[in-house]
Parts: structure tokens; C-alpha cells; sequence
């Protein structure tokens, strides 16, 4: 059937007596239905499970009450149907007493399953979906340790597991848990462990059973059959049933210290666990019930009884004969590494595989500790082969480094060097005591190290705002200066423009090329307003960029854009062929450079003045005083460049002057008639300027005529007399054009205004119509 | 003579060969940073808090490296702080310097969340980011960020921050050290 495989023998072990007779009498009973159950929402290692139901939820059996919080976590389902009362801190079963947070379910006495989804052929499905499925079902191993399944089974993707073993060692006095699944649930086990096969596709299925349970051996062997895996039976021996141990018996190899099984390619499951996983996939069922052991002197009737998770330990004491007079210490677990209970109220868990109620001949007081004799009788049971005399000096003397260099976290605290030591030193309660001082420091450091980072991180930032704050800050500074220089440029500018007395409009005609025909200008025009509308057409789109109709938009507005300034260009192109544009001589440029400077300098000055006020302190006296020097040296140079462009005739200056001062005069006795118009006086007065700035003109001509100097090339042979109608237009424009630029500055010093740009389209269009207007009339004109 | 000054020669020789490999390793194998400080800085808890008269932890580590400071003035370190350090620097353990205050069990910073009236001043005082809120919004703590430095409690204008114990759970639970062994001889016996 089977060929003899070799088995290794551990280091150390003890033999107490076994005591795993009295609970296997009665086969595996089921209790009655609990009226209360109690499902702590942390039965696993790992993180708390996350409550999906509320209290006064109705659930049925199988729901799933809270799910998986993390990566290692686990599921938790309702193991019968009822209500849920409350979910809060409840009695738990824990070394601490301490209270721990659950879901307390009433149940409804009805027991009526959910809608479960079995799987029909699970060799279907790949290894991630059956790992899932073994995960919603909530199982954890159910040895001991309660380390969610899923997780194990994944723990080192990147090595193949060769070898699967399952451990139905079960090596504790009293529990016979394992023993009685296996003597009545071997098929199950067995489907379990194929679907783990399935998942892990080892080359190597190995059951450890130890050679005290002849009916468990036989019953597995049955349901094994010839399927490829195999069933070892070796000799009792305490703790043969540790993970690491258990594969040492079979394999010979050792795990290394601070790994994993799966670091050698093994992985190592309980019978428990193989019947849940073997529930969850071929039946649907989650893990909602336990094989729990019995038993104990104080019971009458010790037995195994498959027990719903979360049954209060005293349902279950009651039902195997609880005597509450006999009985004096109830421990969860065996009697090794059990722990003791402080409440009968606390439930059954998934890890829960014995309750052991001892009288106190069973379980007596410990001795009183005397000292260490040295003896080294705990040396020589010690299953993982380290030195617990030592770990005890230094675990009293509280040296952490020494205890990690001894490998105290390779101790599976299995209690044979107590059981054996003579001093009666609880030196598994030093164990425990300082794995749980190291952890809590090194959780310590972790933490000072996480705040120390969080620390850094945060004073990284502030600086890195406050940096941010001064760029902004110096930006800001850079843009007043820049206004500031601006509007100083701007006062300079119309300084020397009203010097010239340009006006504004004028200005501006400037800078267009001058002499442009009717056509040209209405073409320039419609270049202008294409322009314009591609560029509002842009912006909302960029405020609108789904926009289909905006987007469809844009390219037929480029390309109106594009010919309106090509016709326009081509236009100008004709005209520029015959009117070349005058040069402009250097010296004029440098005229107006300097008459520039001049007026910077003046207006510098002024400002200086009046900075300075009435009291002028020192300092900005002699800043007016450095800048009147410059305006001096500034105005000397100005004739020196005017001098030989323009050699002006004395009587010429002086008729022009009064021709200048008549034009004025003129110009008053207008606008005092233009308010009175029915005044006679004022009329003659306008005669009379008139008349005068005529005589004036004619003298200036004169003069000229009579001047040795060459009369200038006269860009200016009379200012046309201008009609109300061109003057009106003119003035509408330049006004337009004043209210366009305002509403282009205010738009620059607040953008993002949708009141400003819209005023700005409004001054925009205004101006267009003024120039067209003003276009179109001068166009008629010169048609006359 | 001729010896004396043959002798005096060849020591002046190697004194410079010396010399110059010595130079070289000097830049060479030049250390950055100092490392001490940033070994005093892992011993010490990271609370941040101050309580030391340094801005942090860091500051303290450098004033012990370079200032001479005690190193007996880390009162949430407590006595394990200063025989790390002593262990460290090769000092003397001194007990906790009183005027920096006593050795506490560790706490966390509790908003009482009703009475928050949302002015972002305790925000602004964690040295960790451990408080989340906004201008006008309850504040709260993050427990698990909280080093427990009382930072926070002095510029809470209502007064709603508590320093609350963590409680033991399940999860933070120890087993407790077996009692010492009584004496088997009775003037042992007599003397504890």
C-alpha cells in the first residue's frame, strides 16, 4: 500500500502522561442550539474584522457578519440564524481576561441556512479563486495560532511548495480533538487535503499522525486510499505536534530561525482546517463550527462535541456535566500551553480545541519557585534546542540583546522545560513575559522611528512653504515695482506728448502705416474683428474645453482670420509699392531719444519735489539738487542736436508764435461761442481771431519766403480744415479707444473677471464701430 | 655625529611619508555628517516634545554630542533612555533630572470633539501631524500617530484636549514576569 518512509527524530520531548482516554468515549456529539452567541471580531492573528451587519440586523446562518480589514484578516459569518443584539466588547477568551470586541448574535432557534454556493467541480477553478473562496469562508488555522489560511497558503509566492503536510500529531494531554475529526470526518479531511493539492500542486503529501491514535491512523488510511498521499505514523513524544517540529519528524529539515515553512517549500496545515476548507468549497458552507474536546475531572461526561463558534463556554460545560464544586481551574487549550480562563462567559473561538476543566488534584497550584540549580534537565527536553537556563538568567536580568542572541523567539513555548525543571521555575512565564517586553519595544522604536520621519517630513514642508511664501511675496514686490515704473514711463510719455501738443488720436494714427485707402482700411478692419473673435472663441474654449460646438468653431475662425489678413496684406502690398515709407533720419531719432531723457529727468525731479514738500531733509536735497544738474546737462545737449537739423529764422519763430498764439485765440472765442451761440459779440470775437490767425499765417509765410534758410520739407502745408463731422468721429474714437484701454488694465490687474471682460468685449466693439465710422466718413471725403 | 644626524634624517623621512598617508586618509575616508548625533537621535523616543528645553529630539541629540548636555533630561525615555545613551557615550546613568519632568505611563491626546470650536491651533503646534482638521471644523486626533508630547494641550483656547492613557487591549496586552523566587535561607527570607 504504502512504502516505509523514513522519520527523523526531534531534539528534547517529554512524556506526560497522556490522559486522552476519557473524552473519546462518546464519539463527537452535537450540542444543543446556544440561545446567545458571542463572535469576537478578532479570532485570528492579524486585523480586526470589519462588522458588515448592524445591531437589530436578522441574519440568517452562514451570512457573513464582518469581512476580511485587511490584507491578514479574516471573515466572520453568523453561525445560526437570529438577531444581532449588539456589537461592542464582550467576554473573550484571552490569558488577560480583557474584554475584546464581538458581535453578539440571539439566536432564533429556527437554524435556517443562507443560499450557499457550492462549488461543482472545484478543479475547475484556478488557485487564486479557491484561495479567495477560502478566504470569504473565514477560515484560519484551527491548531492553535488561528493564522487566516489564505495568507499561509500564499505566504512566499516565488517558492514552489514541494511538499504539503498535515498535522493530525495533536501531541497535548487531554485534547483529542484532531483524533475524533479524523476517526469520523476522514473523507472530509481527505477532501480537503485534495483541494489544497489542487491550489499548491505539491509533489509531496505527507499526514503525521502520531502512533497513539490507532483509530484516527486506520480511519485516515481508509479514506486515503491510493491516492497520492501519504499517511506516517511515528511515536508520541510532547511536542512532536509543533510546525516546525512536526516537519522535522518527517522531513529531517529544519526550518531556519525567524522563517517560515514555506521558506523551505513546505506548508503545514491541521486536520481541523482541511475539514473547513473541504466545507467552504464542496459545500458552500463558511467556517461557523469547531471539533472542541471536553473534557477534564470536573466534567461528568468529558466527550468532543462539534461546537458553533461563539457558544459561551458554560453551554458547553453544561452539556458535558459541569461540577461546578469539583471544579477549579478551566483552561482553554491543553494543559502544556493552554492558558487559564477568568469567565465561563467567554465563547468558543475558532482556535478553541479543548476546554479542560481540572479539579484541583488535576491541575494543583504551582510549587513555589526555588532557584535555579543548574541542573540542565531543561536543556535536554527542549524541543528547538535551546539553552533555557540562560534564557532565564537573562530573561530575570531583563537583557533583551542577550535574549535575542539565545533565540528566544524560536521558543514555541510548549512548557517541557517546566514540566521537567525541579526548581518548579515557570520559565515558559519568563519566556512569554520577555517576547512580549522585546515586541512591545521593538513596536516602540518602530514608532519613534515612523515619528521621527513624520517629524522631518513636516519641517521639510514648512520650510518649503515659507520658501514658497517669499517667492510669492518677492513676485508681488517685482510686479508693484514694474506698475510703478509703468505709470512713471506713462507720465514721462504724456509729458512729452503734450509737450509736442499730439494729440491723442494722432498718436496713435503713428503707429499705423499712414495713407491707407478706403478699401485698405476696411480690410484691415475685418482683419482686426476676425482676429477678435478668434481669439474670444479661443479663450472660451479654454474655459469650456468640452464644448463640440466651440471646438468646430475655432478652425473655420482661423481660417476667416487667416484670409481677412492676407487680403489685407495684399492690399497694403499695392499701396506700399508706390508710397515707400519715409526714412526716418538718425538724428531725429536721436533728438527724440534725448528729448526723452530730458523729460524723464524733469519729471524725476518734480517728483522728488514734491516728495520732498515744504522741509526737504539732506539726503533729498541732494537728490534734487544731482537730478537738476542732470536736467540742465539734459536740456544743454538738446539744442546741440536741434541746432543744425533745424536752422530757424528768427522772424519766422516769432510769426509762427503769433500765428501759434491767433490759433489759440481762435480757438477760445469757438468753444465760448459754441456755448452761446446766440451771442453776437462772440461771433464778431471769432471773426476776429480768425482774421488774426490769418494775418498770422500769411506773416509766417512771409517770413519764410524771406528767410535765407530753406523753408523745411513741409509734411504740414495747412492742417485741413477739419469738418464737425470728422471732428466728432475723431473725438467718438479717441474716446473709445481711452475706454478700451481702461478696461484692458483693469482686466490685467484682476484677471479671471468675467464683469471686466465682458466691459472689455463692450469697449472693444465700441471702438471697432467708432474707427469704422470714422473710416467710412473720411472714405466719402476724399471720394468728394 | 654623522650618526645622530643620519638617525635625525631618517626619522624627519618617515615622520613625512607618515604624515602624508595620514593626510590622505584624513580626506580620503573622510566621515559625513556625525554619526553620533544621528545614533543618540534613534535612542531617543521621538516625541518631539521638548520637555528636554531642546526644539525635538534631534536638537537634544546634538546639544549631548557637542554641548555637553546630561543626558538625563528625557522624561518620556525615561530611565531605558538614559542607560541606552549611557551604554552609548560610555557615561554615567544618572536618574531623571526632576525639573524636566517625571517618567509617565504613555498617553495620547483626546478632542473632546463636542467643544472643538475648529482654530487649527493645536494643528499647528503637533510636532508629527497627528491632528487632522480644518478653520472651523472639528479636530480630531490620529491615535496611532499621537507620540503623546502635550504639545497640543496648551494652545487649545477652549481647553478640550485631554492626555488620556492608552488602554490595554488584547492586542497590547504582556504577560506579566513570575514573582522572584522566595529565599530558601531564612536570613534571605528576612531580608526582602
Amino acid at each position: 500500500m504504502e512504502q516505509p518512509i523514513r522519520i527523523w527524530d526531534i531534539h528534547g520531548g517529554i512524556h506526560p502522561e497522556e490522559n486522552k482516554h476519557q473524552s473519546v468515549q462518546r464519539g463527537l456529539e452535537t450540542p444543543p442550539l446556544p440561545k446567545r452567541l458571542i463572535l469576537p471580531l478578532l479570532q485570528h492573528i492579524g486585523a480586526r474584522s470589519e462588522p458588515v451587519v448592524a445591531v437589530g440586523d436578522s441574519v440568517l446562518k452562514g451570512q457573513m457578519l464582518a469581512e476580511a480589514s485587511g490584507m491578514v484578516s479574516s471573515a466572520l459569518h453568523a453561525p445560526t440564524s437570529g438577531t444581532v443584539t449588539a456589537i461592542g466588547p464582550a467576554a473573550f477568551p484571552h490569558a488577560s481576561g480583557l474584554e475584546e470586541w464581538a458581535i453578539t448574535l440571539e439566536s432564533d432557534g429556527r437554524d435556517q441556512w443562507t443560499t450557499l454556493q457550492p462549488i461543482v467541480d472545484y478543479r475547475q477553478l484556478e488557485a487564486p479563486s479557491l484561495l479567495e473562496i477560502i478566504r470569504t469562508a473565514g477560515i484560519s488555522g484551527m491548531g492553535g495560532a488561528g493564522f487566516p489560511t489564505s495568507v499561509k497558503l500564499k505566504a512566499r509566492p516565488e517558492q514552489k511548495i514541494h511538499t504539503l503536510i498535515i498535522n493530525g500529531t495533536e501531541c497535548e494531554p487531554y485534547i483529542t480533538a484532531d483524533d475524533t475529526a479524523m476517526r469520523y470526518r476522514a473523507p472530509e479531511v481527505v477532501s480537503g487535503i485534495e483541494i489544497l493539492m489542487h491550489i499548491l500542486k505539491p509533489d509531496e503529501v505527507l499526514i503525521g499522525i502520531e502512533d497513539n491514535k490507532p483509530e484516527a491512523l486506520e480511519a485516515m488510511r481508509r479514506a486515503v486510499g491510493d491516492k497520492a498521499m501519504q499517511v506516517v505514523s511515528f511515536p508520541t513524544k510532547y511536542p512532536s505536534g509543533g510546525e516546525k517540529q512536526l516537519i522535522q519528524i518527517l522531513t529531517g529539515k529544519e526550518v531556519p530561525s525567524g522563517g517560515l515553512p514555506a521558506d523551505i517549500g513546505m506548508v503545514c496545515q491541521n486536520i481541523g482546517t482541511m475539514i473547513a476548507i473541504h466545507d467552504a468549497v464542496i459545500l458552500g458552507q463558511p467556517l461557523i463550527s469547531r471539533v472542541t474536546t471536553l473534557t477534564g475531572a470536573a466534567l461528568s461526561r468529558p466527550t468532543n462535541v462539534l461546537a458553533l463558534i461563539g457558544t459561551p463556554i458554560r453551554d458547553l460545560l453544561e452539556f458535558a456535566g459541569v461540577q461546578p464544586d469539583k471544579l477549579y481551574r478551566l483552561v482553554m487549550g491543553g494543559p502544556m500551553m493552554g492558558f487559564t480562563l477568568q469567565s465561563l462567559d467567554a465563547p468558543v473561538i475558532k482556535t478553541s480545541n479543548c476546554l479542560l476543566a481540572g479539579t484541583r488534584d488535576e491541575l494543583p497550584p504551582p510549587p513555589a519557585a526555588q532557584p535555579c540549580i543548574r541542573c540542565g534537565l531543561c536543556s535536554e527536553v527542549c524541543p528547538a534546542a535551546l539553552l533555557p537556563q540562560q534564557l532565564h538568567w537573562f530573561a530575570m536580568g531583563k537583557d533583551y540583546d542577550q535574549l535575542k542572541r539565545l533565540n528566544l523567539f524560536d521558543c514555541i513555548e510548549c512548557g517541557a522545560c517546566s514540566y521537567v525543571c525541579p526548581s518548579s521555575i515557570p520559565l515558559v512565564q519568563y519566556y512569554r513575559a520577555s517576547k512580549a517586553e522585546i515586541r512591545a519595544l521593538d513596536l516602540q522604536q518602530h514608532k519613534a522611528d515612523h515619528s521621527k520621519q513624520r517629524f522631518e517630513h513636516r519641517l521639510q514642508r514648512l520650510e518649503r512653504e515659507a520658501e514658497q511664501k517669499e517667492l510669492e511675496r518677492q513676485a508681488r514686490a517685482e510686479k508693484a515695482a514694474r506698475m510703478k515704473a509703468a505709470k512713471e514711463q506713462q507720465a514721462v510719455n504724456a509729458a512729452s506728448v503734450s509737450g509736442e501738443e499730439q494729440p491723442d488720436v494722432a498718436r496713435l494714427e503713428a503707429n499705423k502705416p499712414t495713407g491707407l485707402t478706403a478699401d485698405q482700411k476696411q480690410l484691415k478692419i475685418a482683419a482686426a474683428t476676425a482676429q477678435m473673435a478668434l481669439k474670444k472663441a479661443r479663450k472660451q474654449l479654454a474655459s469650456n474645453p468640452d464644448s463640440d460646438e466651440l471646438k468646430a468653431q475655432i478652425p473655420e475662425l482661423e481660417n476667416a482670420c487667416e484670409q481677412t489678413q492676407r487680403a489685407y496684406d495684399e492690399a497694403l502690398g499695392e499701396t506700399s509699392v508706390k508710397t515707400a515709407p519715409p526714412p526716418s533720419s538718425g538724428a531725429d531719432d536721436e533728438a527724440k531719444r534725448l528729448k526723452i531723457e530730458a523729460a524723464m529727468i524733469r519729471a524725476s525731479l518734480k517728483k522728488a519735489e514734491r516728495a520732498a514738500g515744504e522741509s526737504p531733509t539732506e539726503e533729498q536735497q541732494k537728490e534734487i539738487h544731482a537730478l537738476r544738474e542732470q536736467v540742465a546737462t539734459a536740456e544743454a545737449r538738446l539744442p546741440q542736436v536741434d541746432t543744425p537739423k533745424k536752422p530757424v529764422d528768427e522772424n519766422i519763430k516769432k510769426a509762427k508764435l503769433d500765428a501759434a498764439m491767433a490759433k489759440a485765440e481762435l480757438k477760445k472765442a469757438e468753444r465760448s461761442l459754441a456755448e452761446n451761440p446766440s451771442d453776437p459779440s462772440l461771433q464778431a470775437g471769432v471773426e476776429g481771431a480768425r482774421s488774426k490767425l490769418n494775418d498770422a499765417l500769411q506773416k509766417v509765410e512771409q517770413s519764410e519766403a524771406n528767410s535765407t534758410v530753406p523753408p523745411p520739407a513741409r509734411e504740414r502745408v495747412d492742417k485741413k480744415p477739419i469738418d464737425d463731422t470728422t471732428r466728432q468721429l475723431k473725438t467718438d474714437m479717441a474716446m473709445a479707444k481711452a475706454a478700451f484701454r481702461k478696461a484692458e488694465r483693469a482686466l490685467q490687474d484682476g484677471p479671471d473677471n468675467q464683469q471686466l471682460e465682458a466691459e472689455l468685449t463692450e469697449a472693444r466693439k465700441a471702438l471697432d464701430s467708432a474707427a469704422k465710422a470714422f473710416a467710412d466718413h473720411m472714405a466719402s471725403k476724399e471720394t468728394d | 655625529m654623522s650618526v645622530v644626524i643620519t638617525a635625525i634624517l631618517v626619522l624627519l623621512i618617515l615622520a613625512l611619508i607618515f604624515g602624508a598617508i595620514l593626510g590622505y586618509a584624513a580626506i580620503r575616508f573622510r566621515v559625513e555628517g556625525d554619526p553620533i548625533v544621528d545614533q543618540i537621535n534613534a535612542l531617543l523616543p521621538q516625541t518631539q516634545c521638548g520637555q528636554c528645553g531642546h526644539p525635538g529630539c534631534k536638537p537634544y541629540a546634538e546639544g549631548i554630542a557637542n554641548g555637553g548636555e546630561p543626558i538625563n533630561k528625557c522624561p518620556p525615555g525615561g530611565e531605558s533612555t538614559i542607560q541606552a545613551l549611557a551604554d552609548l557615550l560610555d557615561v554615567e546613568v544618572l536618574p531623571l533630572d526632576a525639573e524636566h519632568g517625571e517618567e509617565k505611563p504613555r498617553t495620547v491626546a483626546y478632542i473632546r470633539e463636542a467643544e472643538c470650536i475648529g482654530c487649527t491651533k493645536c494643528i499647528q503646534a503637533c510636532p508629527v501631524d497627528a491632528i487632522l482638521g480644518a478653520a472651523k471644523q472639528m479636530h480630531t486626533v490620529i491615535v496611532d500617530e499621537c507620540t503623546g508630547c502635550d504639545l497640543c494641550v496648551e494652545p487649545c483656547p477652549v481647553d478640550c484636549i485631554d492626555m488620556v492613557p492608552l488602554p490595554t487591549t488584547t492586542q497590547n496586552w504582556k504577560w506579566d514576569y513570575p514573582l522572584p523566587p522566595q529565599g530558601l535561607i531564612a536570613t534571605d527570607r528576612g531580608a526582602l
